[in-house]
């Protein structure tokens, strides 16, 4: 398995050549995106539902196949499969009259990594943090999208532990009542 | 276990070329225009004052405010039928379209006489040019829905309401070849009540049509 960075890249190459009729590209995209997609289903349908993932992974793969003209070249193929995936996620909840049990959108994405994406969102995540203070954005920083431990990052800030606890709290409440009233996206 | 399934995916691969799309878009739009013009010539009939008319500001602007929304509506069709399409910018089109129309109407009845004001508004077919435009769109609707099945749209309701823009707006632009209407605030009103009722016939059936 390559790095999860190169996935993007590659993953375009593959159907970039499919769409011009190279079937061994073809079959290799096909073959990651079943795993990939395996995982994505496992990983939302929760204990009762499982049991539908191969369904669900076939149903995809044909909609990625009969639909593969609806997928612009110039744009990621990752976010292409993704949205696909999600609209089948949440088909297969509504025929099964289920409410979603598990997040749709969490973090734990369909790839494990989209560089474009990443890095248009580290910018958004820039700009938002850039709102509050320094030193609340710097841990916040550090906790929630370095994955460090809050005893390290306090340590890092030279702030005691429970005081790095407060204002993590405190800038991401300050965030959340900025950003609440703002508008939401479709 | 979906090991038959990629063999037989892979056997089916057809090559589809980047072009593929904007052209079953265009295909779809030039057929259904010539549907509707073939529905609307034995019907009522082309204005009899065609060939004066295009000497004519009013006829341009109806040219110009119904290819505009069609050239909108194809825009918001080709971005609807991609997954995770988004009807935003080219609704917010739509709405200055109408808008500027809107203003020009304003501008033709503050600059003509009183009297004239009700022809300019009403004219002589307010209550039918909306069900016109209503029933030329109909074809091009109903290949509109057709070509958006077989695309991803993920969001129903806008991609219906995309594929009933589209196919106002073009109905409309066929059916300005019959209407004998001088009036900006006509179009402003009336033709736009016609295609935006299209556009929300669209909305309201897109979940049931377009589901995939």
């Amino acid at each position: 398995m390559s790095r999860p960075g190169d996935t993007e890249p590659r993953l375009r190459a593959l159907i970039v050549a499919a769409l011009d009729g190279d079937s061994r590209a073809y079959r290799s995209l096909l073959d990651t995106l079943r795993a990939q997609l395996m995982r994505y289903y496992a990983s939302r349908l929760g204990p009762a539902l499982v049991a539908n993932c191969d369904d669900l992974v076939q149903e995809t793969l044909m909609a990625i196949h009969t639909r593969r003209l609806s997928y612009d070249r110039t744009q990621p193929l990752t976010a292409w499969v993704y949205a696909i995936a999600r609209y089948k996620l949440i088909d297969h909840f509504r025929r099964h009259k289920v409410r979603a049990s598990v997040p749709l959108d969490d973090d734990a994405a369909l790839f494990a990594r989209d560089d474009a994406s990443d890095a248009s969102h580290r910018m958004d995540v820039d700009t938002v943090l850039a709102t509050i203070p320094e030193r609340p954005a710097e841990l916040i920083r550090r906790v929630k999208l370095d994955g460090a431990s809050i005893a390290e990052a306090a340590a890092r800030t030279g702030m005691t532990e429970t005081a790095a606890k407060v204002a993590i709290h405190r800038g991401l409440k300050a965030l959340t009542a900025r950003f609440a009233k703002g508008e939401t996206s479709e | 276990m979906s090991d038959d399934l990629i063999d037989r995916l892979t056997d089916d691969l057809k090559p589809v070329s980047a072009m593929s799309y904007p052209a079953l878009l265009g295909g779809a739009l030039i057929v259904g225009a010539i549907l509707a013009t073939s529905l609307m010539v034995p019907w009522i009939g082309l204005r009899f004052d065609l060939a004066a008319a295009t000497g004519t500001f009013v006829f341009w602007a109806k040219f110009g405010y119904t290819l505009a929304l069609t050239v909108l509506g194809l825009w918001a069709f080709a971005r609807l039928g991609r997954p995770g399409g988004r009807l935003r910018w080219p609704l917010a089109g739509v709405f200055g379209v109408i808008a500027l129309t809107g203003l020009g109407g304003i501008i033709q009845i503050m600059t003509s006489a009183p009297e004239d004001v009700r022809q300019l508004v009403l004219g002589g077919s307010a209550l039918v040019c909306p069900f016109y435009i209503i029933v030329l769109s109909a074809p091009i609707l109903a290949i509109s829905v057709m070509v958006m099945r077989r695309l991803a749209p993920t969001n129903l309701p806008a991609a219906g309401f995309a594929a009933g823009l589209l196919s106002g707006a073009a109905g409309s632009f066929v059916y300005a070849f019959h209407c004998g209407e001088s009036g900006l605030p006509f179009v402003a009103l009336w033709y736009s009540t016609g295609i935006l009722a299209v556009a929300l016939l669209g909305a309201a059936t897109g979940r049931w049509l377009m589901r995939w």
